[in-house]
């Protein structure tokens, strides 16, 4: 069963056509990639596939459940986690709460008012083994706001991680980072769990062909092509649409 | 460790607090009172403005019932003035917390500057209802809640009342604290940063700030029950957009999120406007002046003074002096 379905899924701001008739099937394990000029769609089609914005038609599907319908936080309890293009953490708190924040999210102490957080020892356990996978235990107290932005698309990536995700949707993390940041982003990746299917947006070609198992190429909101990495780089539309015809 | 300390310094003021006030004359401990009950509305503005990030500007409706509640039920139906004041207190939560429910269900479609608006107008209609309809209410002239409980604890005593108040106070505060510690209590924060990122994390956040409003409705409403009997009447004047203008600015006179904050900020609020308005006339300046003093230097609020302090330490190098030091030292303190 794919973890993540998209049957004709269409999406207008008004006149825009912003996502048109888009299908998309991701396996348990998938690595795929979408990649596009700016403009695309690529954002949207996340905003979609996460509940953000409501769909104009069409369907999204998680583990064969129809959650068209359902609002975001329902889907991530399904099992599915994103990160943000622009990071979105929680500026003004540490490494720490931001983390703490994103395990609880899927646990139903959320709830709990009448007992401190600090009291839940295996979510502490929990946050702290995360944060030691990245190097970012001894950074733990820092208040995010501090944080360079390489370490911020770190964390934006382990606050994806944090609720166990199945399905982690990826949207440019490699955005803003050096080439040798971005090469420490592609190992951290190959590193993770081969069970969980990502989906990946990313302007970055080197992360993308060594990350990707399968590219789809998004233009004005439409899937023109899907191959291999190999296919998609020898693809005479693929250099039309990124260089032009000239 | 740093937690320890913090609570073990509020815990040393409350219990100076009620070692010193008593023996302080009857003003002390009327202001001191009428204080604390104010300390608990302002917390309960704390919750929606410092820790979720709404701007309440409606908790005066809360207030009112809650008061409203009180003096209707002593006056008409004699409830309330012995033992049954603890089913009163607990209507009162009821009533307040209701009350938020339903307004709760249409000022949460709002963010921001548009939520403010719409609790200010909600805020508004229960004044209004408190104004005109006159059969309940009193109309203009309100209600004398005349006496007050007696249940083996005789609160017509000003000290007594005192020491009940300050239960309730001290009670609201570690409650109101554990919450803010508890899970639920930092995903309100989190929701006060980006709201955004707390659904995709999982959270419904609507819920989160809904149960919020409520429970900070409940805490209104408890005031208010403790106003009626601490004042002896209630009219249109308690649920006027003035009082919940006066709790925001507590709160942000003390620190917003820090829930001691709103209780300072209560303290001293209630004694400049005692006590200058013995000796001057224009009173109302200073405590203008002190708001408009607190927006500009100390944005954080008076709780916020020690991380500036070492912020500009910071920033200073290591515990040097410069210029910049200079807007603290000219903030009310």
């Amino acid at each position: 069963m794919p973890a993540l379905e998209l049957r004709g899924l269409c999406k207008s701001f008004g006149g825009l056509q912003a996502t048109r008739n888009v299908s998309l099937r991701l396996m348990p394990g998938d690595r795929k990639a979408i990649i596009g000029p700016n403009g695309a769609g690529k954002t949207t089609l996340f905003n979609l596939i996460t509940g953000i914005y409501p769909v104009t038609s069409g369907q999204v599907l998680l583990f064969g459940q129809d959650v068209t319908r359902w609002p975001s936080h329902r889907r991530t309890a399904l099992g599915m986690a994103r990160t943000f293009q622009v990071t979105s953490l929680f500026p003004r708190l540490t490494v720490l709460d931001n983390v703490l924040l994103a395990i609880t999210g899927v646990r139903p102490a959320k709830f709990v008012m009448w007992r401190a957080l600090s009291s839940y020892k295996d979510v502490y356990e929990k946050a702290h083994r995360l944060l030691d996978g990245v190097g970012f235990l001894d950074r733990k107290e820092v208040e995010v706001r501090s944080l360079s932005h390489g370490e911020q698309r770190q964390l934006e990536i382990v606050l994806g991680l944090a609720s166990d995700p199945k399905i982690l949707l990826l949207d440019e993390p490699a955005a803003g980072l050096s080439s040798g940041e971005s090469a420490e982003m592609v190992k951290f990746l190959a590193k993770l769990d081969p069970r969980l299917a990502i989906l990946l947006i990313e302007h970055d070609m080197d992360v993308v062909f060594d990350v990707a198992s399968q590219i789809s190429v998004l233009h004005f909101g439409e899937i023109l092509e899907t191959g291999t990495p190999r296919q998609i780089h020898d693809s005479p539309r693929v250099q039309e649409i990124y260089l032009g015809t000239g | 460790m740093r937690d320890t300390i913090k609570i073990l310094s509020v815990v040393l003021l409350l219990v100076a607090l009620l070692l010193v006030v008593p023996r302080s004359g009857s003003f002390v401990v009327l202001l001191a009172t009428r204080a604390m009950c104010f300390a608990i509305l302002a917390m309960s503005v704390d919750l929606l403005l410092g820790f979720t990030g709404l701007p309440s500007l409606g908790q005066a409706a809360y207030f009112g019932v809650g008061a409203y509640l009180t003096a209707i039920l002593a006056t008409r139906y004699h409830i309330g003035l012995g033992w049954d004041f603890w089913l009163v207190v607990a209507a009162g939560m009821l009533v307040g917390a209701a009350l938020a429910a339903l307004f709760g269900l249409f000022a949460l479609r709002a963010t921001g500057v548009y939520f403010l608006m719409i609790t200010l107008a909600l805020g508004q209609c229960v004044w209004g209802l408190a104004y005109r309809w006159n059969s309940l209410t009193g109309g203009d002239n309100g209600i004398n809640v005349g006496s007050r409980p007696n249940f083996g604890l005789d609160l017509t005593d000003e000290t007594t009342l005192f020491f009940l108040v300050f239960g309730f106070f001290a009670t609201s505060l570690a409650a109101l604290y554990v919450l803010a510690r508890s899970p639920f209590g930092r995903s309100l924060e989190g929701i006060r940063e980006r709201e955004l990122r707390m659904q995709i994390l999982g959270y419904n956040t609507w819920l989160h700030k809904y149960l919020a409003f409520v429970i900070a409705g409940a805490f209104g409403g408890l005031s208010g029950v403790l106003w009626a009997h601490i004042n002896g009447h209630v009219s249109p004047e308690t649920v006027v957009l003035t009082t919940s203008v006066d709790a925001l600015l507590m709160v942000v006179l003390g620190g917003a999120g820090t829930l001691v904050g709103g209780a300072i900020g209560a303290g001293i609020v209630f004694a400049l406007r005692e006590y200058l308005s013995t000796l001057v006339p224009w009173w109302q300046y200073v405590l203008g002046g002190v708001y408009v003093l607190t927006i500009l230097y100390l944005p954080t609020g008076l709780m916020g003074i020690p991380a500036q302090i070492r912020q500009f330490r910071v920033a200073d190098g290591k515990g040097g002096r410069s210029g910049k030091v200079k807007p603290l030292a000219s903030a009310p303190s």
